[in-house]
C-alpha cells in the first residue's frame, strides 16, 4: 500500500501543472473576471445614477429586510449557485486535464523511454496502471473540488464586501447560503465521478498503452470512424444499429465521461422553476440515483475490461 | 553456488529478423560479463529477455525466477541501466531518491546520498537541466545504493566524455562490485571495459560465437608479431587475422600451441577489440 501511495505521489509530481496549477489558474481568472464585473457595475452605476449590479443601496436594504421565507430560500440557493459556478468552470478544465492525462499516462514514458527506468523498479504493471487511474479519478477531482469550493467562498466574500460598502447587512444574506452543504455535495460526488468517468479513463488508457504513436488520433478517430460507418450502413438500411444510440451511449461514454456531472443524464427530473428547486434536483443524493442505471454499470464493466487490456499492453508492449 | 542466469535455447524473432537464434549460456555469480557484438546482433534483445521486458521462446532462469511470469519479484533483485539518459526528464534529484527509497526494499538511502554528495547534482535540480554525464551519475547513484544480485548495463556510457566514462567504471569496481554481485555489460567502447571483465561473450546474428572467461581467452587466442621472412610459415597455421605494422606482420591465432608461436616471434594476448574485429569480419558485408 505504501508503494501505491508513492506511485500516486509520483503522478502528482509529474502532473502538478494539470492537477494543481490548472484549477488554481482557472480560479484566479474566474475571480479576476468577477472582480472586474463588480468594479464595472460600481463605476457604471455611480456614473449613470442607475442601479447597477450592487448599486442602489436603499433598494437592496429594503430587499434584505423584506424577504419572506420563500425568497430567502431562493436567495440562499442563488448564493449556493454562485459557489457551484466556480467549481463548474473548474470542472470543465478538470475534464480536459483528465482526458489528456489519461491519454499520455501510459504513452509519454514509452516515447521518451523513461519507461525503462520505471520498469527497472520492483513495481507491478497493475499497480502502475491503477495508480494512474486513481490519480485521474480521485486525486485530480479532489483537488479541483477543494480549489473550486475555496474560490466559491472567496467570491461570496467579495460580493459580501461590495454590498456592505452600500450599507447592506449582507452577513445576514450570506448566512442564508450553505457553504458546508455545497462542499459536502461536491466531495460526495467524487465516488460517482470515479464510476462515471471509468469508461473514458479505461478507453484512453487502453489507447495510451497500445498506440505506437499518436494515441489521441487513435482514441478519437477509431470510435468516430466506426460511428460514420454505422451511419452509412444505416443509410443503406442494412444494419439496424441506431446512430443516436451509438453516439450517445458509446462515443460520449468513452470520450466525454471525464467531464463531471455527466451522470445526471441518467437521473430523471433534473431542473426546476427556481434556483432552489434546480439545485435540489442536482443534489448529490439525487445524483446517486444514477447508480441504479444500467448505463453506469455497463460502463464500469467495460472499463474494467479495457483497463485489464491496458495492464496487459503495459506489461508486454515492447517498443522501447 | 548456482548460476545467476541459465539460458537454454533462447529464441526471439521480430517481424523482419531473427534477434536470438537458439542461444544457450550460463552466468555464474561474482562475474563481470561483457556481452559484445555489432549493432543489431541481439545484445539488447538478450538483455531484455533477461529483464522480462520482452517475450521469447526457450527456457530462461534468472536468480531462480522466470522473467516472463515473475518479473515483479525478479526486479527486486536485479537492477539495470538501459542505455543512457532514460531517467524521466521532469523529475528532481530529491524526488527520484525519495521515490526509489520508498518503493525499493533494498535501497540504502544513505549510500545514495553519500554518492550524490561527491557530484555536482543539486537536490532540486531536474533531470532536464542536467548534462548526459550528470544523468548517468544520478542513475548510477541510485543503482549503486540498491543491494541487487545482478546489475545489467546496456550501453551505460554511450555519448559520455572520457572523464565520466572512466569515473563510471571506477565507481562500479570500487564501491559496488563484490563476489556476491554479478554485472553484465554491453558496450561498443570495448577498450574501456577490457580490464574489468572476468568473462567475455561475443554475439553475432543472434548467436553466441564466443563464451569464455578472460583467462581462457588469453590461453586460446594469441597474437604474434612475425618478421616478413617468416610470414608464410605463420600463414600456414591459418591465423584468424593478419595485419601489417612497420614492416612486420601481426597474426592472431585461435588455439594454436603457444610454444610453436613463440618460436616465430614475440607473442602477446590480443586486445578484445582486435579479437572482436577478427571474429566479426564480414558482419556487415
Amino acid at each position: 500500500m505504501n508503494t501505491f501511495l508513492w506511485l500516486v505521489k509520483r503522478e502528482f509530481w509529474e502532473h502538478r501543472g494539470g492537477f494543481l496549477r490548472a484549477p488554481i489558474i482557472t480560479a484566479a481568472i474566474f475571480l479576476l473576471l468577477n472582480l472586474m464585473g463588480i468594479v464595472t457595475s460600481e463605476v457604471m452605476g455611480r456614473r449613470m445614477g442607475f442601479m447597477g449590479f450592487a448599486g442602489g443601496g436603499n433598494n437592496l436594504h429594503l430587499l434584505a429586510r423584506e424577504l419572506d421565507k420563500q425568497s430567502m430560500e431562493a436567495v440562499g440557493a442563488g448564493l449556493d449557485l454562485v459557489m457551484y459556478s466556480s467549481t463548474a468552470i473548474i470542472g470543465i478544465v478538470l475534464g480536459f486535464v483528465v482526458f489528456f492525462y489519461c491519454l499520455g499516462a501510459l504513452y509519454d514514458d514509452r516515447r521518451d523511454r523513461s519507461i525503462l527506468f520505471w520498469k527497472s523498479l520492483p513495481i507491478s504493471d497493475t499497480a502502475t496502471v491503477l495508480s494512474k487511474v486513481v490519480s485521474a479519478t480521485v486525486v485530480a477531482p479532489l483537488i479541483a473540488v477543494i480549489v473550486g469550493a475555496l474560490t466559491g467562498i472567496v467570491m461570496l466574500l467579495m460580493f459580501a464586501i461590495t454590498l456592505s460598502l452600500h450599507g447592506v447587512s449582507v452577513w445576514h444574506l450570506l448566512s442564508l447560503s450553505h457553504p458546508v452543504q455545497v462542499i459536502a455535495n461536491l466531495i460526495g460526488s467524487i465516488p460517482l465521478y470515479v464510476l462515471w468517468a471509468l469508461p473514458t479513463v479505461g478507453w484512453l488508457m487502453l489507447c495510451s498503452a497500445w498506440a505506437r504513436s499518436k494515441p489521441f488520433l487513435w482514441a478519437v478517430a477509431l470510435p468516430v470512424a466506426l460511428g460514420i460507418v454505422i451511419g452509412w450502413f444505416n443509410l443503406l438500411g442494412t444494419v439496424n444499429i441506431s446512430d443516436a444510440w451509438y453516439w450517445r451511449s458509446v462515443v460520449a461514454r468513452i470520450l466525454g465521461s471525464v467531464f463531471p456531472g455527466g451522470w445526471f443524464s441518467q437521473v430523471t427530473g433534473v431542473g426546476g422553476d427556481n434556483p432552489a428547486e434546480m439545485l435540489s434536483s442536482l443534489g448529490v443524493l439525487r445524483g446517486y440515483t444514477a447508480m441504479g442505471s444500467l448505463n453506469l454499470w455497463v460502463g464500469v464493466a467495460a472499463a474494467i475490461a479495457m483497463l485489464a487490456g491496458a495492464i496487459w499492453f503495459r506489461r508486454w508492449r515492447d517498443d522501447s | 553456488m548456482s548460476a545467476v542466469i541459465t539460458a537454454n535455447g533462447l529464441g526471439k524473432r521480430y517481424k523482419t529478423a531473427l534477434a536470438l537464434d537458439n542461444v544457450s549460456f550460463q552466468v555464474e555469480p561474482g562475474r563481470i560479463v561483457g556481452l559484445i557484438g555489432p549493432n543489431g546482433a541481439g545484445k539488447t534483445t538478450a538483455l531484455k529477455a533477461i529483464l522480462g521486458l520482452t517475450d521469447f521462446s526457450g527456457e530462461l532462469n534468472v536468480l531462480g525466477f522466470d522473467p516472463r511470469r515473475q518479473r515483479d519479484r525478479l526486479m527486486g533483485e536485479v537492477c539495470f541501466i538501459a542505455d543512457v539518459a532514460v531517467l524521466p526528464r521532469w523529475i528532481r534529484v530529491c524526488e527520484v531518491v525519495d521515490f526509489v527509497a520508498h518503493v525499493h526494499p533494498r535501497f540504502d538511502r544513505r549510500k545514495c546520498e553519500a554518492f550524490l554528495v561527491r557530484t555536482k547534482l543539486q537536490p532540486n535540480q531536474r533531470v532536464r537541466q542536467m548534462s548526459k554525464g550528470m544523468i548517468v551519475q544520478l542513475h548510477l547513484a541510485l543503482v549503486m545504493a540498491i543491494d541487487a544480485k545482478l546489475l545489467i548495463l546496456d550501453e551505460p556510457t554511450l555519448g559520455l566524455d572520457i572523464l565520466y566514462r572512466k569515473q563510471f567504471y571506477q565507481s562500479l569496481l570500487e564501491d559496488y562490485f563484490d563476489e556476491n554481485k554479478t554485472i553484465i555489460v554491453t558496450t561498443h567502447q570495448v577498450e574501456e571495459v577490457e580490464h574489468i571483465l572476468t568473462d567475455l561473450m561475443f554475439i553475432r546474428d543472434g548467436r553466441i560465437v564466443l563464451d569464455a572467461d578472460m583467462d581462457a581467452v588469453g590461453e586460446r587466442y594469441i597474437e604474434v608479431m612475425v618478421n616478413a621472412d617468416r610470414a608464410e610459415a605463420a600463414r600456414a597455421l591459418k591465423p584468424l587475422d593478419e595485419r601489417q605494422v612497420f614492416g612486420k606482420s601481426i597474426f592472431l591465432f585461435d588455439g594454436v600451441e603457444r610454444a610453436q608461436l613463440e618460436a616465430m616471434g614475440e607473442t602477446r594476448r590480443p586486445s578484445i577489440s582486435d579479437l572482436f574485429v577478427a571474429t566479426m569480419k564480414g558482419t556487415y558485408a
